[in-house]
């Protein structure tokens, strides 16, 4: 059989498609977004789609499998939270087609705002969950999921973590086997979840855990290796992988595959078996406090941190106290922080916007977020998705009733407008705020690596499609079309220009910037909209009086030294510093290549 | 416990470093080692640093390489290979590529990039040091930087035996094999093995 190294994204969608998978829905969010982009390579035998959010992408998969397919829903660790409110509740109704869940962690932070773990939600919300430990496992636990979705009747979770998603290792590839859906038959006491309906849903929900419970006490999941009585290890995920490095083989293993629900019968019984029991497990005590309320005791988090990513070194100095011997200098390297790149619409907009006076600015998840980096550092907050336009409200109204100078102007990216932005917007609107809130449409969601979304016109299937319109939706909810501002974000007196105005009125306004992403690959609409022909510019240095207001926009392509220079190789011809240039001293050039 | 070799390539996003790290991790694949090969992605796009860890031996576990624990490693820029001095096994050795990237803090005046990088690493450990965009440059397609790193890598890690050149085609766009294996053969050169 051919073999391939795959990520464990990759692993994912391939066992997805091999499993006989029908129906797919996301919302793209790192470490999670190639499982659905690897997913739409298989497109002539499945479905799949970006969805708005991560609510609707699960209530989707839900509908899925209602109708009787195997289906799935991936989402980033937070997106989880969003979904959160379908997922309690399709536990107790259980599945038609089997039903997966992938939770893609990111224990580190590497690129997101927090680190929760997500098998708490499992266990809160009472499904089956695996945490495959390498691309192959994720593979086959992601086609066993789909088994055990219908065998139990449940939603399957399988928590991943960056590590598992974003390493490669060697896969074994199968065929695709295809899964029948069945003629629908409509089931009222098993769908409807009135209360009557879920009082009982709730007792079955309680059965289902005690078939589970029995399923992973004697699971193929869930593995022993002997290798001594001294010492044994339970460990989980990419976890079990650093433990085996840290460990080596002189002790005995207990790999949990299947860690909700936990199989107790095996822990004990491979707890009776050593002197010393260790718990080696990403982020929370998870299984460590599972364990010691069985009243076995074991050692974990007093030693081993809850924060951050593990990694061998970091286990092995947790248990033995060694560290590696490395090599030292004195040197440093600088820091090499992302920013917006070269030729990044939003710069424009957040240049105009930093030169304004007694603003308060609510931020969003996005590129823009680098906004709050120095030199624009022009962002107040930052919580979720969907957040800014709402927390914005809340502060505006907050420095209203307390006669405070300050006002609120909320950004927020297109994708995230979508996502659940409108119906903070709705919020400003209904409740009367004096919020300036800013649509910034780089006609892609970029931040995630240049996703389709509803206002880009495409599908992840790559077909065209309907576009949502923003200026309406903003009219539609209430905003008045005098406070609809339609600005060119490169543009700083159009952008200052339009913060001013809005800043202005004591009622709801909206601006909407809209220019490309640079890194998007230009649509025929986009090349017909916008003037994306090639230039750069130059600064002519016999002008420059080295005052640095260019080099303040924080462009990467502005390199200021003995002499500030534009690297063309880099530069867009964007123009924000040319226009920042209070000498005229930056020249636009047409691109010579 | 079997033998695991790790290898790390640093550099800043856009230099090609993740297409170096396939190549090599579908060589040693092909040779019949365990692989695996861990990247990070996301933020690095927007300018930051990317780093790509490769393990391999007859059983692999972790996917990550830890701190002194680096047999080789690779850096498209040098200020990087600075940062990641310390992954580097005592004994191990440095492929640097001599070629400067400013990052964010330098490019706006507030900080100075490093001076004597190259003469403080040449004393701490085995290290090759070239100009690797020149090479690419004189081959004929700058573009070609990676796979001169990966030739070089390769070299310093005496694994010529591999059919290199098969994992080369497979990975690079139709018409531009050729002028990669060359670039791979002219980095072979740049390091003693």
């Amino acid at each position: 059989m051919e073999k391939m190294l795959m990520t464990g994204n990759e692993a994912a969608a391939r066992g997805a498609w091999e499993a006989g998978l029908l129906f797919a829905s996301a919302y793209p969010g790192t470490p999670s977004t190639e499982i659905l982009e690897n997913l739409s390579n298989y497109r002539e035998s499945l479905y799949c789609e970006w969805a708005p959010n991560e609510k609707v992408a699960l209530e989707a998969a839900i509908g899925a499998s209602l109708a009787g397919a195997r289906s799935m829903a991936v989402m980033k660790h937070v997106g989880v939270n969003v979904a959160a409110d379908p997922l309690f509740t399709f536990a107790y109704t259980g599945v038609t087609g089997g039903c997966v869940l992938i939770s893609a962690d990111d224990p580190g932070m590497h690129s997101s705002q927090n680190e929760q773990d997500n098998r708490n939600y499992a266990a809160a919300a009472k499904v089956l969950m695996l945490e495959p430990s390498d691309s192959q496992e994720t593979k086959d636990f992601v086609k066993l999921a789909f088994e055990l979705s219908e065998r139990f009747d449940t939603i399957v979770m399988i928590r991943m973590t960056t590590r598992v998603c974003h390493s490669k290792s060697i896969v074994t590839l199968e065929d695709r086997q295809e899964h029948a859906v069945p003629d629908y038959k409509r089931n009222i006491s098993k769908y409807v979840a009135t209360p009557a309906n879920a009082k009982l849903m709730h007792v079955k929900l309680s059965e289902r855990i005690a078939n589970m419970t029995e399923y992973s006490n004697a699971s193929p999941l869930n593995t022993s290796e002997y290798g001594g009585a001294k010492v044994g290890v339970i460990s989980a995920g990419v976890a079990y992988q650093y433990a085996k490095d840290a460990f080596g083989e002189d002790v005995s293993y207990l790999k949990i595959g299947m860690s909700y629900p936990m199989p107790m019968k095996l822990v004990e019984e491979f707890a009776s078996r050593v002197e010393k029991l260790y718990v080696v497990e990403e982020l929370d005590p998870y299984m460590e406090a599972q364990i010691k309320a069985a009243g076995i005791a074991c050692i974990g988090k007093a030693i081993i941190p809850e924060r951050d990513e593990l990694n061998a070194d970091i286990v092995r100095k947790s248990i033995f106290g060694n560290e590696a011997e490395t090599l030292m200098t004195e040197k440093e390297a600088v820091m090499r922080p992302p920013t917006m790149c070269a030729g990044c619409p939003h710069r424009g907009f957040f240049y105009a916007l930093s030169k304004r006076k007694n603003i308060v600015v609510t931020g969003d998840i996005g590129c823009y977020t680098l906004a709050s980096a120095p030199p624009l550092s022009t962002m107040d907050s930052c919580f979720c998705m969907g957040g800014s336009i709402s927390t914005g409200h809340g502060a505006a109204k907050v420095f209203e009733l307390t006669g405070k100078k300050e006002r609120v102007v909320a950004v927020i990216g297109d994708s995230t407008f979508f996502h659940s932005g409108i119906t903070s917007l709705m919020d400003a609107v209904y409740n009367k705020s004096n919020s300036v809130s800013v649509v910034l449409d780089n006609r892609i969601t970029g931040m995630t690596g240049q996703q389709d979304n509803p206002g880009t016109g495409y599908t992840l299937m790559g077909e065209e499609t309907n576009e949502a319109d923003i200026p309406a939706i903003c009219k539609a909810i209430g905003i008045k079309g005098d406070n609809i501002y339609l600005v060119n974000p490169l543009r700083l007196d159009e952008s200052g220009a339009a913060i001013d105005d809005a800043l202005s009125k004591n009622e709801p306004t909206v601006i909407i910037t809209r220019w490309p992403c640079i890194l998007k690959k230009a649509t025929g609409n986009d090349r017909a909209e916008f003037d994306l022909s090639p230039k750069k510019c130059s600064i002519n240095q016999e002008k420059c009086t080295k005052c640095r207001v260019c080099v303040n926009t924080g462009c990467p392509a502005i390199y200021s030294g003995k002499e500030i220079v534009i690297n063309s190789e880099s530069c867009t011809g964007c123009a924000v510093c040319k226009q920042a240039c209070r000498f005229d001293a930056i020249d636009m050039i047409a691109k010579t290549v | 416990m079997s033998v695991v070799k790790s290898i790390i390539l640093v550099g800043v996003g856009g230099q090609g470093t993740i297409l170096a790290s396939k190549i090599l991790s579908e060589g040693l694949m092909e040779a019949g080692y365990d692989v695996k090969m861990s990247e990070i992605h996301g933020m690095s796009q927007r300018g930051g640093n990317v780093s790509t860890q490769i393990r391999f031996g007859d059983k692999v576990n972790s996917p990550i390489v830890g701190k002194g624990e680096a047999d080789i490693i690779v850096a498209f820029e040098k200020m990087e290979a600075l940062r990641w001095l310390e992954y580097l096994k005592p004994g191990g050795r440095f492929v640097i590529n001599d070629f400067e990237i400013p990052s964010a803090p330098i490019l706006m005046g507030k900080a100075a990039y490093p001076e004597g990088i190259l003469e403080e690493l040449s004393v701490k450990a085995n290290t090759a040091i070239f100009k690797a965009g020149e090479i690419a440059e004189r081959i004929g397609n700058t573009r070609t930087m990676n796979i001169v790193l990966l030739g070089a890598l390769v070299k310093a890690l005496g694994m010529d035996g591999v059919d290199w050149a098969a994992a080369i085609k497979r990975n690079v766009k139709a018409g531009f094999e050729d002028i990669n294996i060359s670039a791979f053969e002219e980095g072979q050169r740049q390091v003693e093995g």
